[in-house]
């Protein structure tokens, strides 16, 4: 068994509106040196196999065809084995 | 003239299945099926419509699930086939995942759900879903969407453009494409797109919702009416 740790997050060219609302939250909080907040996504998940190649297969193909838009998002995935 | 059929297709959390039965049916007096997502039938459609409202939830992306539904095997095959399809809102989001379209809607520039009449001036009077409509007329259609900023690189903007793909563009009342009648920051003010092939349709504003002249807006039906026309007659 491994735990797949996925970050997805926006491509720089792609604007990114929610993030910009975020930091205007962090000036009202008193906060002067924050720039560039970009929001993504965390995902974890199991993957049922013995087999690294199989899992890393896998959850390629999850976060390719489904966690993330290729359009205007990039991936990155780490595989931990778990007991 | 035959009476067409339309299949519109019901995903968990569609909320505007029964408006686009109502005007098609009701109204318009279409044959209209429902399609359940979990089907894999299109119940030998003319013309199949993916409606509006939060397929899924819209967790992960907007239509990202729903694009995996086994309904929208048949779609894509039906699509690639030749068949009609045309996506309201969500159901464009679900066309965009699907790739049957091209681009991505992302969050609204202001971050706000807006819900209001907007006007769309007709840039592509070719197609099957606007020949035959008057050149100059605009159309007043509601829009009620958090995610409809369209966005595609400028690359492919010029794919669109150069194939005359970009269908509508939002617009003032008076036809003007400036920036301020842009209600959710699209690329170049855009509205509704079509395939390369012209027989899927996406587009954010609701033509369901303005085909009823006891609402007072009729301005949504003639989409269907030019495509029944353009294809029946």
């Amino acid at each position: 068994m491994y735990k797949a740790k996925v970050v997805i997050t926006r491509r720089s060219s792609i604007l990114d509106p929610q993030g910009k609302a975020v930091e205007i939250g962090a000036m009202h909080l008193g906060l002067k040196n924050i720039r560039n907040t970009r929001i993504g996504k965390y995902i974890e998940f199991d993957v049922d196999t013995t087999d690294r190649t199989t899992a890393e297969k896998e959850v390629n193909n999850y976060c390719d065809k489904l966690l993330s838009n290729p359009i205007m998002e990039d991936f990155d995935f780490t595989l931990e084995e778990v007991k | 003239m035959k009476k067409p059929k339309f299949g519109v297709v019901v995903f968990p959390g569609s909320n505007c299945d029964n408006d686009t039965f109502y005007a098609l049916h009701k109204v318009l007096d279409y044959n209209v099926n429902f399609l359940w997502h979990k089907e894999n039938d299109l119940k030998k459609s003319d013309v199949i419509i993916l409606p509006d409202g939060f397929s899924y939830g819209d967790y992960l992306r907007t239509g990202a699930i729903a694009r995996f539904s086994p309904i929208m095997n048949a779609v894509i095959e039906f699509a690639n086939n030749g068949g009609y399809v045309i996506g309201i809102c969500n159901g464009f989001q679900i066309l965009l995942e699907a790739g049957l379209l091209p681009g991505v809607l992302l969050k609204n520039i202001s971050l706000k759900f807006v819900c209001k009449d907007v006007y769309l001036s007709v840039e592509n009077h070719e197609c099957n879903f606007t020949k035959g409509i008057e050149t100059e007329k605009l159309f007043r259609i509601p829009i009620a969407h958090g995610e409809g900023n369209y966005f595609v690189s400028d690359e492919k903007l010029k794919e669109l453009e150069d194939n005359n793909q970009i269908v509508f563009k939002y617009s003032s009342p008076y036809g003007s494409l400036s920036e301020e009648f842009n209600p959710n920051g699209s690329v170049a003010n855009i509205a509704g797109i079509i395939n390369k092939n012209g027989n899927v349709l996406g587009m954010m504003p609701h033509p369901e919702r303005s085909c009823s002249p006891v609402l007072s807006r009729t301005d949504g039906s003639l989409i269907f009416k030019a495509l029944v026309n353009n294809i029946f007659n």
